[in-house]
């Protein structure tokens, strides 16, 4: 059973393919974000595990460590946390103003107030 | 100095932008220094498309760490291209904007307006210049943070939900980027351009290489608005303000299409992208719909900024089939048209800004009688317009006049055949406009109206005028691409 | 002078004169005067290029160049030559002609109209002058476009109808099909110039050669090559002076000049008679011949008869330039002028008649020979000319393309250019009969009746005289056209 014993990659998966559904079925807009931050962590998550190496330690020199993980991938999933959390500030800012705007934030009922196509 | 100028392209916007956001008292303050950035960094980008018409390369490591470690810029004939449209864009449009940005946007956020569009335009020339697969992520999330804020801007309070529309499909397109640059570092333990066009090869028969190829593909594609994934760019581009509808326009479709081909071309390559992977017929059918449909419904559009917006989709399209034909002359014209599409639509939305400006509205009905009201607009309107249309000694022709080369190069005769259909029906919603524009009486609201401002009027020229003259003398823009296509055939920068 | 400036000049001046003509156009003598002032002008200045063309010599003009090898150019070989004396020629009798029509049918916006008829002069010498393919679907172009304000001039919905016709005929055949074969023909042969001799023989396959020649035939829609000649007779909704100028010389005429351009001098005479299509659309051309003089026999609007008439004869010039030898060719490039000044002085004759008796159809016209006596013989010395029957020119011209039927061996196309001619006199010398012989209606027996203004009748007399003199002067203009087959002209700069 080898693919079972990739199972952090099955819950990469699962994790984009939840995220995904949501940001696609929902109209609710807090919802869609949610669903967006739980996809863009699955590709977090699918970084941090390919930089795993079985038996490695944190990548830190220390004497005697010979096998450590990939700190790469670290680093670049640190850069892209900080855009996600950006990209959700964003995204709630604007859902505020929308909310100003519209008095609420369902896409439905917006687009039942505007003629958006 | 001049050794650091890669860096300063980049630099110059990004140091200003919190400077000008300081300034949030003087708008016109804020306005000035984004001018002066801006001329600044077109000054740059001039200089480093000169250093390269050579055909050397430039590259630049930052903060001195040699790759694999440190993040590398290359400038070569491709992105130098690239840089000159963004810069010129920006450089034009900024004498444009005071005017039009002072009655758009309320005093207050004036500076913080400017602060966004310096970091909306660092962001693509940042993707631009970097040879690194993570750095380009990063710059496109820069510049489209910046852009949502931006199109949020906009007076509709449509422009709120456009925006998150562009928000949500925008991020899914980078995160799919960001998973196929995952999927290549796996195999080539590497993020550095080169260093991945060097050592694809070896591991290219992998579903893992073909999934990156994938996921890379849809992920750009979505940033460019490749039919079908084009839903967000018309009402972004409807209810953005003025300047940023001429700016994302003629500059962010492009940067994406840029990237786009330095994936295909210079990282996976040609053999492994047209031959193995027989991308060019994926990528056609999309690129004829793209330029069909949305052709078909800018007829029926009323609203002149969204008929644009629709137009902007068909172009994109004329980008994507030149790529599709998997030929020099094809990736030549898509390139050209690169440049030769950013001039006509930023000149088209520019007097778009200037008519909003007038009018107060953009619908049909809002245009009667403006070609009498405001005749250096509408003649700059009607110019452009030839342009989009493609009608000889205009710029669009010379794309048009490569494009079809290309499709006959490649023995694809209806092609060639479609795309003057094409240029009909772009003709058709032009004359739409010019009818309105032309024919009609005003009403007696917008009877008393007077012409653009001058602050408007002579940049809208500048670009409407150069539409004629890189439709004369195309010597200019075909060598260019000729140069640059070359540099994107030849090999990872 | 140089053969540049020249060139230039032709150009310039008509653009000038709109320029002018708008700038006098609140003063209407003045700006009359203009009008007639500009085409003297760009007469004179396109004879200056005559004895050059008849020397030998072809004056050339690079304005500029979009990228390497494309560009637009202007090169003066015989045919432009004698195209564009025509059209310049025929200009300056249409413009007096115009400002008595425009005054005596009433019509508005003068100062539009003499401006766009400028521009339309400006493109029809911008194609006579073009040195390759790109240059002339320019001005081709322009024409169209230039000429689209003037079939609408009465501003009517049968007017806009009328004008929506033509303008969408004539653009969607030369984007879809004339722009299509120049991008094909640059890509196969890589050159679109003028060259004596063609520049397809040895670089294009036959195969793909036929394509482009119905690509092209179809493509070049003012040749009214049926079926797109739809918007010859709806284009006659403009004003008489537009129907005489543009749609008897300059806009027809630019059509089967382009075809003549594009047979001799891109496809070349000995390559043609590889391609298969070339016998196809030799049959075409025959049949819109036969059908279209068949159509007009049962025209009774004497304008919409005429128009029919222009689509029977245009074909006359094609077939002459698809049966593939010298002496059809030439019959073809003499036909332009000869049918140029026949028809126009039949189109004058319908506008005065016009003018002085609001009349359009021609079973109005009986008996009104007797008091428009000028008018309808010039019309009958019209006819005769178009028919082509001593002493007339138009028999020279229809000599040569029998002689050249003759000697392609074609004895189905000699028997339809017979027929044609019988057709010929029975739908144009009957409303001459009726004028003259049928007694007038009693409606029309008062006095009120007389010949149109002066200002009509006098080009209508000059035209048929016209006429008359080409059957003198074909042998000269035979000559001059003759230089079109050298394929390196003495004199002429390596």
């Amino acid at each position: 059973m080898e693919w079972l014993g990739l199972y952090n990659y099955w819950v990469v998966v699962a994790l984009m393919m939840i995220g995904f559904y949501i940001v696609i079925a929902q109209d609710n807009l807090i919802k869609k974000l949610v669903g967006l931050n739980i996809f863009q962590t699955s590709v977090f998550v699918f970084f941090i595990s390919l930089a795993y190496l079985e038996g490695g330690t944190a990548p830190i020199a220390l004497e005697g460590v010979t096998q450590y993980s990939n700190p790469l991938p670290h680093v670049l999933i640190l850069t892209a946390i900080v855009v996600g959390v950006a990209l959700t500030a964003m995204g709630l800012a604007l859902v505020v103003r929308v909310q100003e705007a519209y008095g609420t934030i369902e896409e439905d009922e917006i687009h039942q107030q505007d003629d958006l196509h | 100095m001049t050794e650091h100028l890669p860096a300063l392209q980049v630099a110059i916007g990004l140091t200003a932008a919190p400077v000008v956001m300081m300034l949030g008292r003087s708008g016109r303050l804020a306005w000035a220094l984004t001018t002066l950035t801006c001329w600044a960094t077109f000054a740059v980008a001039l200089a480093l498309f000169f250093e390269v018409s050579d055909g050397s390369v430039i590259t630049y490591q930052m903060g001195g760490w040699a790759p694999p470690w440190g993040i590398e810029y290359v400038i070569d004939a491709a992105n130098a291209w690239v840089l000159v449209i963004i810069g010129m864009i920006s450089a034009v449009v900024m004498p444009f904007a005071r005017r039009s940005v002072e009655r758009e946007i309320s005093a207050s956020r004036i500076a913080m307006f400017y602060c966004a569009f310096l970091l909306a335009n660092a962001g693509l020339i940042g993707i631009t210049v970097t040879a690194d697969a993570f750095n380009i992520f990063v710059f496109f999330e820069i510049s489209a943070l910046a852009s949502y804020a931006l199109i949020a801007m906009g007076r509709d309070r449509r422009a709120l939900i456009s925006s998150f529309q562009y928000l949500i499909m925008g991020t899914v397109g980078t995160t799919f980027l960001l998973i196929g640059i995952g999927f290549l570092y796996i195999m080539t333990g590497t993020l550095n351009l080169g260093d991945l066009a060097a050592r694809l090869p070896e591991v290219a028969d992998t579903r893992t290489i073909r999934a990156a190829f994938g996921f890379i593909a849809v992920g750009i594609s979505l940033k460019l608005a490749l039919f079908p994934l084009h839903l967000w760019l018309p009402n972004a581009y409807t209810y953005a303000p003025s300047m940023v509808t001429v700016f994302l326009s003629a500059t962010a479709t492009k940067v994406a299409i840029y990237v786009l081909l330095r994936f295909v071309y210079s990282v996976f390559g040609f053999q492994f992208s047209f031959v193995d992977l027989s991308m060019g017929w994926v990528l056609m059918p999309l690129a004829l719909l793209g330029i069909l449909v949305p052709s078909l419904v800018a007829v029926f559009q009323t609203n002149v900024k969204r008929l644009l917006a629709y137009s902007s989709v068909a172009q994109v399209g004329y980008m994507i089939l030149g790529i599709s034909f998997a030929s020099t002359l094809g990736l030549m014209a898509s390139v050209m048209h690169l440049f030769n599409h950013a001039i006509t639509k930023a000149a088209l939305f520019m007097a778009i800004g200037c008519l909003v400006y007038r009018l107060g509205g953009i619908s049909l009905t809002h245009l009667a009688g403006a070609g009498q009201r405001m005749p250096w607009t509408m003649a700059a309107f009607v110019t452009a317009g030839l342009s989009l249309i493609g009608v000889p000694l205009t710029a669009g022709f010379v794309t048009k006049w490569h494009l079809i080369q290309a499709a006959l190069e490649g023995g694809y005769w209806p092609i060639a055949l479609l795309l003057l259909g094409t240029s009909l029906l772009a003709a058709l919603y032009i004359w739409k406009v010019v009818e309105v524009a032309y024919f009609q009486t005003p009403d007696d609201e917008h009877a008393q109206v007077k012409e653009a401002p001058l602050s408007m009027l002579i940049p809208t020229w500048v670009l409407a005028g150069s539409t004629v003259v890189f439709g004369i003398y195309g010597n200019f823009t075909v060598n260019s691409a000729r140069a640059a296509a070359t540099a994107l055939m030849g090999g990872a920068p | 002078m140089t053969d540049a400036s020249l060139i230039l000049l032709s150009l310039g001046v008509p653009l000038a004169g709109m320029m002018l003509i708008i700038a006098c156009g609140r003063w209407a003598a003045l700006r009359d005067g203009v009008t007639v002032a500009t085409a003297i002008a760009m007469f004179t200045t396109v004879l200056q290029l005559l004895p050059r063309v008849q020397a030998g010599e072809r004056p050339r003009l690079e304005l500029f160049e979009l990228f390497p090898g494309l560009g637009v150019t202007f090169e003066v070989e015989p045919l432009g030559m004698v195209f564009a004396m025509l059209a310049s020629g025929l200009w300056i009798i249409t413009a007096i002609y115009a400002i008595g029509y425009m005054r005596g049918a009433k019509e508005s916006h003068h100062t539009r109209f003499h401006a766009f008829f400028a521009i339309a002069l400006f493109s029809a010498t911008g194609i006579a002058f073009a040195g390759n393919m790109f240059t002339l679907f320019l001005f081709y172009e322009v024409l169209t476009l230039s000429t689209y304000p003037l079939v609408a001039h009465k501003g009517t919905a049968a007017a806009r109808a009328g004008a929506r016709t033509y303008l969408g005929i004539l653009l969607g055949t030369s984007v879809g099909f004339l722009l299509l074969a120049t991008l094909a023909t640059w890509w196969l042969a890589g050159t679109l110039d003028f060259t004596p001799g063609g520049i397809m023989a040895g670089r294009v396959d036959p195969g793909h050669g036929s394509i482009l020649l119905v690509l092209f035939l179809y493509g070049i829609g003012k040749a009214a090559l049926m079926p797109f000649h739809r918007w010859l007779p709806a284009a006659m909704v403009a004003p008489t002076p537009v129907s005489a100028l543009l749609h008897a010389v300059a806009v027809v005429k630019a059509g089967v000049f382009t075809v003549l351009k594009v047979t001799i001098y891109l496809f070349g005479i000995d390559y043609l008679q590889e391609l298969a299509s070339s016998d196809v659309m030799l049959y075409v051309a025959v049949f819109t011949l036969l059908a279209a003089s068949l159509v007009a026999m049962r025209q009774d609007n004497l304008k919409a008869r005429l128009a029919y008439s222009t689509v029977s004869q245009l074909s006359y010039i094609v077939t002459g330039a698809l049966l593939l030898n010298q002496i059809a060719a030439l019959g073809a490039s003499m036909h332009i002028v000869m049918h140029a000044f026949g028809k126009i002085t039949l189109f004058f004759c319908a506008g005065a008649i016009y003018v002085a008796t609001k009349k359009t159809e021609i079973s109005d016209m009986n008996g009104l020979g007797r008091r428009m006596p000028i008018t309808f013989t010039a019309f009958f010395i019209g006819a005769l000319c178009v028919i082509g029957i001593p002493p007339m020119g138009g028999v020279w011209s229809k000599w040569h393309l029998i002689m050249g039927a003759f000697e392609g061996g074609y004895g189905l196309v000699v028997l339809a250019l017979m027929i044609s001619t019988l057709l010929n006199i029975g739908y144009l010398i009957p409303p001459v009969v009726r004028a003259f012989l049928l007694p007038p209606k009693e409606s029309d027996a008062g006095g009120g009746l007389r010949e149109a203004p002066l200002m009509c009748v006098v080009p209508i007399a000059f035209t048929a005289l016209g006429c008359i003199a080409l059957f003198v002067l074909a042998q000269p203009l035979a000559e001059l056209l003759g230089g079109m087959f050298v394929s390196a002209p003495p004199g002429a700069a390596p």
